[in-house]
């Protein structure tokens, strides 16, 4: 095991996660109550306990490239039973955020779902479950994934193979384009009100003059 | 006038973000002031000596300290004028710690702000006038409120020093927490043989006068001096007559009672004695149970009683007393952990608190101190101990450690093995606190004598399966790893909180409480056992949790405090108080309304109608004075006009 | 009850894998004198991928709907399905933050210009029609019918913005399945995971959790294992045999979504509740319900006068 040098901690890190999360991680007093609740523990590389005083040591790379990020359910459970408040699931999200933006890859698998779910959404504005099923298969090459139950869903009518489309689809996609963009980031936002802002008050300013 | 000004250092505490010295050159320019200097420490011995040597030096009349809060030191150099011939009165305190060191960073700010407060001090202490106490004789009679072990200390402390003591218990026997516990740590004996001949002591003690069942109902008076109303609530049996045969409850038919002493393990009868220790040994009725009072008929008890002592008809008494000064002992409750709906809020029997398994852990319990588990009476195997429910929780507003609980869990743990051999105890704990004197070394003794398994992490869900209790946790000491234990029992080491009706017992006796209903102590580390109010004590957990020998020692200082107080014959009055002007009197009556502690009464004064301050009543809270239309009530030291002046002198621009 | 007028947002799953979900709540709704406005042209919410790529993105996803419910005169919303619900709610309470409302405006273009409210469709029932007016209409009562409820982790969770029931123990469908006549069986893992959308990436996630469920349910004697949650039925119900082959267990047992019940109780035709959709058939349940119910009346009918009127006032209803 590698040694960590604690008197270089990545303060940047610790107020990213914190800005975003609005969470004080320094609240955590390592108690593991979100490990013990947690149920896909058992499918974590790190339990999210320990993700959390990774982050208080400011452990940048151990938690963005933790397994766990791809893993949480979002079930809230270590949320709700947190005996400090801390929103931890929220923590989780805003890491597995932090993670996408550097580009990590994530639990292949996980993250491949979550991808066909997101294309499959810009391009019918609707999920289309057997679309993202083969989108997911074809990616992954798990083509035999669930082949068992197409025999029980199929019958039912639960599975129509043709999507349904919303007219807004294109709504749609232009919110997911925009996003990749960068219409959203938080300087560019908050630039823009900022100089609506002043523009108001020029417009009040010549407004009252005239009066 | 000639005043002299004094700034205080506190070594680096106020020099280190005040120019003391600046301050006290520019104190030169205040009105009166002939003598100003700064003091490394102004409380210390050389540092009162300099006060008493100016004012000798320097023919001074009266004297600022520019220093800390006057909490602590105002009392000190008012003794110190006083040694140097000035009345005590002609000093006023400046607090430039609190208010502007401590708070401040900006030197130069603060060394202003500094020298406000000395102008607004020296102004109001051109105003001052000598005042002198009255003196008043006291009750040597001593109210302990509360029956547990502090109390029952403190009560046995002051009878021995030759006081009346009269020990209020809300419940029908003393004996507090105490006496529900089966042994004690880290020693392991058995609680009611070191605690009962205590309580037996406290009944036999000719100077001990002892309400069971009974409540403080209001206090009024002042140190020295406090009438106290007692409530004897009616317990429908003639405690006269009563021999605590125990017929009675033998023969009651209303069999279904909650157990209050038992914790609810087991039921009892509507008509009890709590149990077999019980001091006194009276046997009470539980009205809600009692079909004599739920079905208007059964008299079964009254039948049976061989001396005639049952008696349905009878009412709640008040006896009043006069008391010198008063010990709270009214310790703790265990918080109500059903909030913990992860552990069942109660759902799963075999799922109970620290205190319920101390009762089934006791040979004098429900189950004889056979450890059978509440929902089928089996003897359980694997039995599971969780620390900090309802303890450094900030989600349920408890973010305090309860204290006792890692040392009783431990006991617990350690007992569980003696009653069941076969048994294997896991504990969850957070961290092990056990300062005190062998306790650490009894928590060791648990786990490599006793076996018992501590998993460092909390519980996050118990659920039944079949007839176990699934207990999920985590072993953090294996890097957050989840655990499962198939447990036959969970024991809850349930924290535990101001005891119910504090904050209205905290009213009465006009003590301060913190957010959590216990009572505030004086001074943190110099005044453990005193409040704010003279004459009133604190001993035990109403202040704060604390374990049996904490709570027994807190009852001896009370009791010293009592005993120190009530010594003298005479006490000095604070002669801070109000004053009524009768020229400018017009006999409104506003004062008499507002005024809190009755002291002030209506007068007649040839044929007109005025005010009248009772003087040894009054405490000087000024809400009479604040109240006056005419400006006729002034509260002593602390007048319109003096007050005016500070306001005057902060507001010179 | 008045009647009540509600804009409607299906969830994406309405369309596949829960049509039951959606035919039955439009039934039961119809039959409690709900009307039903769906939000035109709706997509979808956002849901769990977005949520865990940006919240502002996921937020734009299901401001995206109310700026479309605005164009019906849609103000308050219900969804039957509780990830929709969270998602959507966490929106509207995201977007209380000037900022964070900016950010989504940026991304939709369409800025919201009313306030808006979501609930669950078993919020509405519970509190807004209330059980004593369910009961009153209920004209097959499931008498006999032991059922376990299982809200999944999402409907009261996190509790500051679902604001509805407890999050670690609800009751509120207990309480509806009661009074339906059902014999409520407490099922104490209630709000565990199912292991929600790992059912394709992670399938042991589902084996395990949801095995664990099932195993539970029949420990109990269920009959049913009560849902409302498309989610959670998919794991419960159609990877219900996965699940007995990864455990070597043997579960048949029935996932329907409360909606179905309520449907059947007060009276709705089958047809119309997709009991035909659901993998693992309901009709086990009913069996058992009416072998029960007639046990009781044997029972009773022995032991004359009290005894029959209890076993028999369920079928008077």
């Amino acid at each position: 095991m590698e040694t960590i040098d604690l008197t270089r901690p990545d303060t940047a890190f610790i107020r990213e996660v914190e800005k975003e999360s609005g969470q004080t991680v320094s609240k955590c007093y390592q108690c593991g109550n979100c490990s013990a609740g947690c149920p896909m523990s058992f499918a974590y590389d790190i339990p999210v306990s320990r993700m959390m005083r990774l982050v208080q040591a400011g452990q940048k790379e151990a938690v963005l490239s933790a397994k766990s990020l791809w893993m949480c359910a979002t079930c809230e459970t270590c949320t709700q039973r947190c005996p400090n408040n801390i929103d931890v699931a929220k923590v989780m999200d805003v890491c597995r955020h932090m993670a996408r933006r550097e580009g990590k890859g994530g639990v292949y698998a996980v993250k491949t779902f979550w991808d066909a779910f997101m294309q499959s959404v810009g391009m019918n504005g609707k999920v289309h479950e057997i679309g993202l099923m083969v989108m997911y298969m074809l990616r992954t090459g798990r083509v035999f994934t669930d082949v068992d139950l197409a025999p029980k869903a199929l019958p039912k009518g639960k599975m129509s193979i043709l999507p349904h489309r919303a007219k807004g689809r294109k709504e749609v996609a232009d919110i997911l384009r925009r996003f990749h963009e960068g219409a959203a980031d938080e300087q560019k936002v908050q630039a823009r009100l900022a100089a609506a802002e002043q523009a108001g008050k020029q417009a009040a300013t010549q407004e009252g003059g005239r009066s | 006038m000639r005043i002299g000004v004094f700034i205080c250092h506190c070594g680096s505490n106020i020099g280190g973000t005040v120019d003391c010295k600046s301050v006290a050159e520019e104190s030169y320019a205040f009105p009166d002031v002939v003598f100003s200097t700064d003091t490394m420490y102004a409380c210390s011995e050389p540092g009162q000596q300099g006060i008493i040597d100016a004012i000798k030096e320097h023919n001074l009349s009266g004297v600022v300290v520019a220093s800390c809060t006057p909490r602590m030191h105002e009392p000190t150099f008012r003794r110190a004028v006083e040694r140097a011939g000035l009345n005590r009165y002609m000093f006023e305190m400046a607090n430039i710690r609190e208010h502007v060191s401590w708070i401040g960073k900006n030197k130069d700010a603060n060394t202003n702000k500094a020298a406000e407060l000395v102008r607004m001090a020296v102004s109001k202490l051109r105003l001052n006038r000598d005042l002198h106490s009255k003196s008043f004789p006291v009750t040597k009679r001593v109210l302990v409120i509360g029956g547990g072990v502090a109390g029952i200390q403190a009560a046995l402390d002051c009878a021995d020093a030759g006081l009346d003591v009269v020990l209020v218990e809300r419940e029908p026997s003393i004996g507090g927490k105490m006496s529900k516990l089966d042994k004690t740590f880290p020693t392991v004996d058995c609680s009611s043989c070191i605690l009962g001949p205590r309580m037996v002591d406290v009944a036999q003690h000719p100077n001990i006068t002892l309400y069971a069942a009974a409540e403080v109902e209001s206090v009024s008076g002042y140190v020295g001096n406090f009438e106290v109303t007692v409530r004897k609530k009616a317990t429908y049996v003639d405690w006269d007559k009563c021999t605590g045969c125990g017929l009675c409850t033998e023969k009651c038919p209303s069999k279904k009672s909650f157990d209050r002493f038992n914790e609810g393990v087991g039921p009892t009868t509507a008509i009890i004695i709590p149990f077999p220790q019980a001091i006194p040994k009276k046997a009470s009725i539980t009205r809600d149970a009692c079909r004599q009072f739920t079905k208007g008929k059964c008299g079964v008890c009254a039948k049976i009683c061989p001396t005639g002592a049952i008696n349905y008809e009878q009412q709640d008494e008040l006896v009043s007393m006069k008391v010198g000064g008063i010990v709270a002992a009214t310790g703790y409750d265990l918080m109500d952990w059903t909030v913990y709906e992860e552990y069942g809020a109660g759902r799963y029997p075999d799922v109970i608190t620290s205190l319920q398994y101390e009762r089934l852990l006791s040979a004098s319990g429900p189950t004889g101190g056979h450890v059978k588990r509440p929902s089928d009476g089996k003897e359980p195997k694997n039995v599971v101990f969780i620390q900090c429910v309802g303890s450094r929780d900030v989600s349920i507003g408890r973010p305090y450690c309860s204290g006792f609980c890692c040392m009783y869990t431990a006991k617990q743990a350690i007992l569980t093995k003696d009653h069941i051999p076969d048994s294997q105890s896991f504990v969850f704990y957070m961290d092990i606190r056990s300062p005190g004197k062998g306790y650490d070394e009894f928590t060791r003794r648990v786990q490599e004598e006793y076996g018992a398994q501590y998993i460092r992490g909390r519980v996050s869900l118990i659920y039944p399966k079949g007839d176990k209790l699934i207990v999920r946790g985590v072993d953090t000491l294996m890097g957050g790893q989840q655990v499962d234990v198939e447990a036959d029992l969970v024991v809850l080491a349930v924290g535990g909180e101001a005891t119910q009706g504090s904050p209205q017992l905290a009213e009465k006796l006009r003590i301060s409480y913190d957010s959590y209903g216990f009572f505030m102590e004086g001074h943190p580390k110099l005044k453990p056992v005193e409040t704010n109010t003279a004459g009133v004590f604190l001993a035990g957990s109403c202040q704060g949790l604390k374990d049996i020998p904490s709570s027994v020692a807190q009852g001896s200082a009370a009791a010293a405090k009592a005993i120190g107080l009530l010594s003298k014959d005479m006490l000095a009055s604070d002669p801070q108080i109000a004053q009524v002007d009768m020229k400018r009197c017009v006999g409104c009556g506003k004062c008499i309304q507002v005024c809190p502690f009755k002291a002030i009464k209506e007068v007649d004064v040839r044929g007109q109608i005025k005010a009248e301050v009772i003087e040894t009543v009054c405490q000087g809270c000024g809400l009479c004075n604040a109240t006056c239309p005419q400006g006729a009530v002034q509260l002593s030291h602390f007048t319109d006009n003096q007050i005016l002046a500070e306001v005057e002198a902060l507001c010179r621009f | 009850m008045s009647a009540v007028s509600l804009g409607y947002y299906p969830g994406c799953s309405g369309l596949g894998t829960s049509l039951e979900y959606d035919a039955s709540t439009r039934a039961v709704c119809r039959a409690l004198g709900i009307t039903l406005q769906d939000i035109p042209d709706w997509t979808c919410c956002g849901s769990t991928p977005a949520h865990t790529v940006d919240h502002v993105l996921s937020s734009a996803l299901a401001a995206r709907n109310f700026a479309q419910a605005e164009t019906a005169g849609i103000d308050d919303v219900i969804t039957p399905c509780p990830s929709c619900l969270k998602n959507l709610r966490n929106a509207l309470e995201h977007m209380e933050d000037d900022l964070f409302r900016a950010r989504v405006d940026a991304l939709t273009e369409r800025p919201l210009t009313r306030p808006h409210t979501v609930k669950s469709v078993l919020q509405v029932l519970v509190e807004d029609i209330g059980l004593d007016a369910i009961k009153e209409k209920v004209t097959r009562p499931l008498t006999g019918m032991k059922v376990v409820p299982y809200y999944g982790c999402l409907m009261t969770r996190p509790a500051s913005t679902m604001r509805f029931d407890s999050p670690e123990y609800p009751m509120s469908m207990d309480n509806l399945l009661a009074a339906l006549g059902a014999e409520v069986l407490p099922f104490p893992l209630k709000v565990e995971c199912c292991g929600a959308s790992f059912g394709i990436p992670k399938k042991e996630a589902v084996t395990r959790l949801s095995g664990k469920l099932l195993d539970l349910a029949a420990g109990l004697g269920a009959h049913a294992v009560v849902v409302a949650c498309p989610l959670c039925q998919m794991n419960l119900d159609l990877r219900q045999e996965q699940i007995n082959a990864a455990n070597n267990t043997h579960h048949a047992l029935p996932v329907p979504y409360f909606t179905q019940l309520v449907g059947y109780a007060l009276g709705v035709p089958e047809k119309e509740l997709g009991f035909d959709k659901l993998i693992m058939p309901l009709a086990p349940a009913f069996t058992a319900m009416q072998e029960a119910c007639a046990k009781a009346t044997a029972v009773a009918e022995k032991k004359p006068a009290a005894g029959k009127t209890e076993a028999t006032a369920g079928g008077a209803a």
